[in-house]
């Protein structure tokens, strides 16, 4: 693995502003998961620069990035990833505790972020009692908990069929609405379509860049 | 971090929830606690068992009785059969300054003779019956019953027919609800008052529970043995080593019956220092081996746990990336990996000092009515625990660092990409 070096992106020059919803789009190979773990410091980009609300994002070690992944960003992940022997609420406070946060007050504001996503009724559930869409919607309210500056969603969608899909893509909105920065990447061009932007990655190369009219979720469910 | 309430609520959870993972690991060390427990409380049980046995007798105490002589000297053939007269007693005091206490004996029954029989009104019985004076005492203790009192000295100045007797004799000549104090019993065809009862204890060589103790000069009126001393009984100052002092007795004995020096059978001795420095030994042995297997088995189940939390943390990968992702730094992951390794040996640990002492009370309670099993209050040294514990938080801090390395070697995006 070490030895081979694979370049995936080949020159990317974007900016997001506050409060915009983008949607990355590509096939796959086309380097967007890739983008996605530079943004979320995940991995580690071999030239150029990246600056997050102002803060050059330079000589990233690992614990730098930890810090600046839980100050800033949130995640989610097309399989959850949530933790399976925490209960639904002991997942969302999860990053409060990195922050060192008390465990009462931990415990209050991950349950004001359950009863956000509607699952406040299902906060002591594993998260093998949930379905899919309230699994996603228990790692949306973690990713959120933290209050980052960006949400980075990869293909939240991906796991789900399309009536649940469309569901979550509600929610991903209705916190856009709020003010939160969201970039989602994603290969279906209905989830790109409920965004208020739209870059197609192909080749590691940025082919297109529009901002669009948003597609309510609201109106398919 | 360590002082955390909440890290140690995070662990908590993390080995609470994973169970049979957690009892797994747990039994590793708990087995090694507790035969570290057990082995060196039983090994301490059996040198509180052996000193009890020999808690009766003076540690530093020797006998030393005649016999023939094997090399002719002085004008005397060899072969001579010698005897230990009284004034030997005061010879021995007189050049050796080491000996505290000197008891010459005689003995009927024990070392040849008849063994003497003992009668009252219709219940008779045989014992061996001892001449003595009240300094034995010192040398070797007997318990008398409340009540009663062993040999003094106005006993023997007036050679007065008076006894102390063993358990069994009481058993065996009274009824159970006589008082035997003051009462008579004919030894041979003499008459004796009883004047005490004395308690029979383990660990007295060749002394048994039916032992009647009779003054020195009584003794030596009905039996005739002038001022022949079947044995010696001697202990020597604490101070003193009792080996030196039986070959400096022998050497005076020597001496006095004009025996060659070189003649090692004219003269007999038996050294309890010697007997019991070696049963010493063999129960030290005992504990330093226990010691050495105690800790190569807890090592043993902490390697173990080493092995299960490397094996967990394979499983936990995507569990350790999420964690990551979230905001855990390199340093907080390694810190949880290795405090649960901790927690995991500590409290196993805990439980199998918590097993052990449970078992070696159990084994105490089943041979406390034991008395010829060496088998005493077996317990573990409160340093040797604590050591233990210490051992075990030191290997399980160590052991936690290679599972703790290996879950921040992957990096966050590769444990997430992890099926």
């Amino acid at each position: 693995m070490g030895s081979n070096v694979l370049h995936v992106l080949k020159g990317i020059n974007f900016s997001v502003e506050e409060g915009e919803l983008v949607a990355i789009m590509g096939s796959s190979g086309s380097g967007k998961s890739t983008l996605l773990n530079i943004l979320g410091m995940l991995d580690l980009l071999d030239s150029g620069t990246y600056t997050l609300d102002g803060v050059p994002i330079v000589n990233l070690n690992e614990t730098k990035a930890a810090k600046y992944r839980n100050k800033f960003l949130g995640f989610v992940f097309q399989s959850f990833n949530l933790i399976n022997y925490k209960s639904a609420l002991e997942n969302v406070a999860l990053p409060l505790y990195y922050q060192r946060i008390p465990r009462k007050e931990r415990e209050e504001v991950a349950m004001q972020y359950l009863k956000k996503v509607g699952l406040s009724e299902w906060a002591t559930h594993l998260p093998s009692e949930l379905s899919g869409g309230q699994k996603q919607r228990v790692a949306i309210a973690r990713a959120l908990a933290a209050q980052p500056k960006v949400l980075l969603a990869d293909e939240p969608t991906g796991a789900l069929d399309s009536t649940t899909s469309y569901e979550v893509m509600q929610l991903i909105q209705e916190i856009n609405d709020e003010g939160k920065t969201i970039l989602v990447v994603t290969h279906e061009p209905d989830i790109a379509n409920m965004c208020k932007r739209i870059v197609q990655l192909k080749d590691g190369v940025i082919i297109e860049d529009k901002k669009i009219t948003q597609i309510r979720a609201s109106d398919y469910v | 971090m360590i002082f955390r309430k909440d890290t140690w609520i995070e662990i908590l959870g993390s080995v609470s929830k994973n169970k049979a993972r957690t009892t797994i690991t747990v039994i590793g060390v708990l087995w090694g606690i507790f035969i570290y427990i057990t082995l060196s409380g039983a090994a301490k049980g059996l040198d509180n068992g052996f000193e009890k046995q020999f808690e009766r007798v003076a540690m530093n105490s020797m006998f030393a009785w005649a016999q023939q002589t094997s090399v002719p000297y002085d004008g005397f053939k060899t072969g001579r059969q010698l005897q230990l007269k009284l004034r030997d007693v005061t010879i021995l005091k007189n050049k050796i300054p080491e000996i505290q206490f000197i008891a010459p004996r005689n003995a009927r029954g024990v070392f040849g003779g008849e063994t003497p029989m003992a009668s009252r009104n219709q219940k008779s019985g045989t014992y061996n019956v001892y001449g003595d004076f009240p300094v034995l005492v010192k040398i070797a203790t007997k318990d008398i019953y409340d009540g009663g009192r062993f040999l003094n000295e106005e006993d023997v100045q007036h050679a007065r027919k008076v006894c102390v007797i063993g358990e069994r004799t009481q058993k065996e000549l009274f009824n159970s609800e006589e008082k035997p104090i003051g009462e008579f019993i004919k030894i041979g065809n003499s008459f004796f008052q009883v004047i005490g009862v004395h308690k029979y204890a383990q660990g007295g060589g060749f002394e048994d529970d039916g032992d009647i103790f009779i003054p020195f000069t009584t003794f030596k009126q009905i039996y005739n043995t002038s001022d022949n001393v079947s044995w010696m009984a001697i202990a020597a100052y604490d101070d003193a080593d009792v080996i030196k002092v039986e070959k400096k007795v022998k050497k005076v004995l020597k001496e006095i019956h004009r025996v060659a020096p070189e003649d090692d059978q004219a003269f007999g001795s038996f050294n309890l220092g010697e007997i019991f420095n070696k049963v010493k030994g063999f129960s030290k042995g005992l504990t330093f081996l226990s010691l050495v297997v105690g800790v190569a088995t807890i090592f043993a189940g902490v390697i173990g746990i080493g092995n299960i939390l490397l094996i967990s943390v394979k499983e936990r990968t995507r569990e350790l990336g999420v964690r990551r992702a979230l905001g855990a730094t390199p340093y907080e992951i390694k810190t949880q990996i290795i405090l649960e390794s901790v927690f995991l040996t500590l409290v196993s640990g805990v439980l199998g000092i918590i097993l052990g002492a449970l078992v070696l009370a159990g084994i105490n309670a089943l041979t406390k009515d034991v008395d010829d099993f060496p088998y005493t209050n077996p317990t573990v040294p409160i340093p040797y625990i604590i050591g233990a514990l210490l051992i075990m938080v030191v290997l399980g801090t160590l052991i936690g660092l290679i599972p703790a390395q290996r879950a921040v070697s992957i990096k966050p995006i590769d444990a997430l990409r992890e099926e």
